[in-house]
């Protein structure tokens, strides 16, 4: 049952989006949260929808996977609807008692409700369009500048990727344990909330500890092959900036200064 | 001929304080050992033995208390050359699962010549290489949890493999797998023996794999206590029961037969030479 859960939501595929140097996503992303947060109009947001269109189109995603990733952060965006829409000065339209609904909290509402969506829906465009090894790649070479103020960039990229190689490696263990536990008649379903997280102490101690048996039998192997940290190293699959990645990162910076102006008019 | 010997052990020792009482153990006993260049030497001992102990010593995974390791040539206590020394013995574990360290089959065999700094071209050429000499080629794109035991040991084996090592060190790295697994890496080490020309050390406590070894050394409590070939020393039925370990099956019932007053060979160690003699 554990085995379900997907950790990143990548759908592959080999369409221009996807093939696309994952710094240029990463970039893009960025550009879109910041542009997002400058807009202060309705008619931009028409724009912005377009372009989430167009990469939905162009990179093949299904729409329903898309739209389950907004199901988690409902309650969310209900929240600000209704915060929004109760706390809004402005001109009263009716009341009700001491609620009463201006017509700027509607329009205020349906504005922040709708760039809370545009903002989950285009961020999770980067992780559906891009394999976590590529991600984890690109926020290394993109990082790497910093190194020289004391970022460990290579660092925090290898580590990322060892916790998702270990992901699945953990789940099917915690499996295991659960099942184990269970055959000797642990209950991990049933009573309140504190009987329930009292329940989990037994499967919590042995994956801790073998977790960090793990870690320090990875540690030697790695050794082993000789690793000594990002000094000197090479890479087998090495991040290309070709034309095409010139191109898109170019008309983005464009396209979302654009959308940045209209702030301005 | 010193360039004829791969790993040169030389009167090594190795101490370690007991966690329970503080007293100083010894995992290893004053032992001297040879092994020569494109040699398959199997150690055999049971838990507690030393054996694992003695092949961390062989790559500088750990330095001996007293006595020399040379590998190659090269004394493994000379910290600037410790990544040559271990990228000439490379090291296999017994947990495939603890060895992998990238996502997808590829970047993991990629992980050893990454970090020795090969160019990108060359270590692609080393990763399909390695691949394809353990028979993964086709699995390369593969997420490693998604393999089978057997498999995820043959993509460590890759992985030692590509950083071209002369030797490599089999840490018991049949232990935690079904007999089909097993079965897939002792021929895929074999293989890297007779094909590859690779030196093969190879830690086990399964009599049935030391048989397919060119020599066997057999360990107690850290002594060098019978060295010889797998013939040689698998007849030596009464020594080796006497040390706790087993012999293979079909030495066994050779060895009980003649008991029971049957002529058979002494050391029959193959299925093939047992029912021979029969």
């Amino acid at each position: 049952m554990l085995k379900d859960i997907t950790i990143g939501q990548y759908f592959p595929g080999d369409t221009l989006i996807h093939k696309l140097d994952p710094r240029v996503k990463i970039l893009t992303s960025i550009l879109f949260i910041v542009a997002l947060f400058f807009v202060k109009d309705f008619y931009p947001y028409i724009f912005i929808f377009l372009f989430i269109v167009a990469v939905v189109k162009t990179a093949k995603l299904p729409v329903k996977f898309i739209l389950k990733g907004l199901k988690p952060l409902m309650f969310i965006i209900i929240i600000t609807f209704v915060i929004n829409l109760l706390f809004t000065k402005g001109e009263v339209l009716f009341s009700l008692g001491p609620i009463s609904i201006t017509k700027e909290g509607i329009s205020q509402s349906v504005f922040m409700a709708l760039r809370l969506i545009l903002l989950i829906v285009g961020t999770s465009l980067l992780t559906l369009t891009t394999s976590p090894i590529a991600l984890t790649d690109g926020i290394e070479s993109l990082l790497s500048p910093f190194r020289k103020i004391g970022l460990p960039s290579h660092e925090l990229a290898m580590m990322m990727t060892i916790a998702l190689r270990f992901i699945p490696t953990l789940l099917e263990e915690t499996d295991k344990i659960m099942k184990a536990q269970m055959a000797r008649g642990a209950d991990f379903e049933s009573g309140n909330i504190l009987n329930r997280a009292k329940s989990l102490v037994p499967l919590l101690v042995p994956l801790f500890i073998n977790a960090f048996r793990r870690a320090d039998e990875l540690a030697t192997a790695m050794e082993a092959r000789c690793y000594r940290g990002g000094e000197g190293r090479t890479r087998l699959n090495e991040l290309k900036f070709d034309r095409k990645d010139t191109t898109v990162l170019l008309s983005m910076v464009l396209f979302f200064g654009f959308i940045m102006s209209t702030r301005y008019w | 001929m010193k360039n004829d010997i791969m790993i040169n052990i030389e009167n090594v020792s190795y101490e370690y304080k007991s966690y329970v009482d503080d007293s100083i153990q010894l995992a290893v006993k004053d032992l001297s050992l040879q092994i020569r260049r494109g040699e398959f030497l199997a150690i055999l001992g049971h838990n507690g033995s030393g054996k694992s102990t003695l092949a961390k010593m062989m790559n500088g995974m750990i330095l001996p208390t007293r006595g020399e390791v040379y590998v190659n040539g090269i004394n493994t206590r000379d910290e600037d050359k410790i990544w040559d020394i271990r990228s000439k013995a490379g090291m296999v574990f017994q947990n495939p699962d603890n060895q992998i360290v990238a996502t997808i089959v590829e970047e993991d065999v990629a992980f050893g010549p990454e970090n020795l700094g090969i160019p990108p071209k060359e270590i692609r050429k080393r990763v399909d290489d390695s691949l394809e000499a353990v028979g993964m080629s086709e699995y390369k794109k593969h997420a490693p949890h998604l393999l089978s035991g057997g498999q995820k040991q043959r993509v460590a084996i890759a992985g030692i493999l590509a950083m071209e090592p002369d030797c490599i060190i089999f840490d018991e790295p049949t232990a935690m797998l079904d007999p089909s697994g097993r079965k897939e890496v002792m021929e895929t080490i074999t293989k890297l023996n007779k094909e590859k020309n690779k030196t093969i050390v190879l830690i086990t406590h399964f009599m049935d794999e030391a048989v397919l070894a060119d020599r066997v050394m057999v360990l107690n409590e850290g002594e060098n206590v019978l060295m010889g070939t797998p013939r040689e020393i698998f007849s030596q039925v009464e020594k080796l029961k006497e040390l706790g370990l087993d012999v293979p099956q079909v030495t066994e019932l050779a060895y009980e037969l003649r008991k029971e007053g049957f002529d058979i060979r002494k050391d029959c160690i193959t299925i093939e030479e047992l029912v021979e003699s029969l």
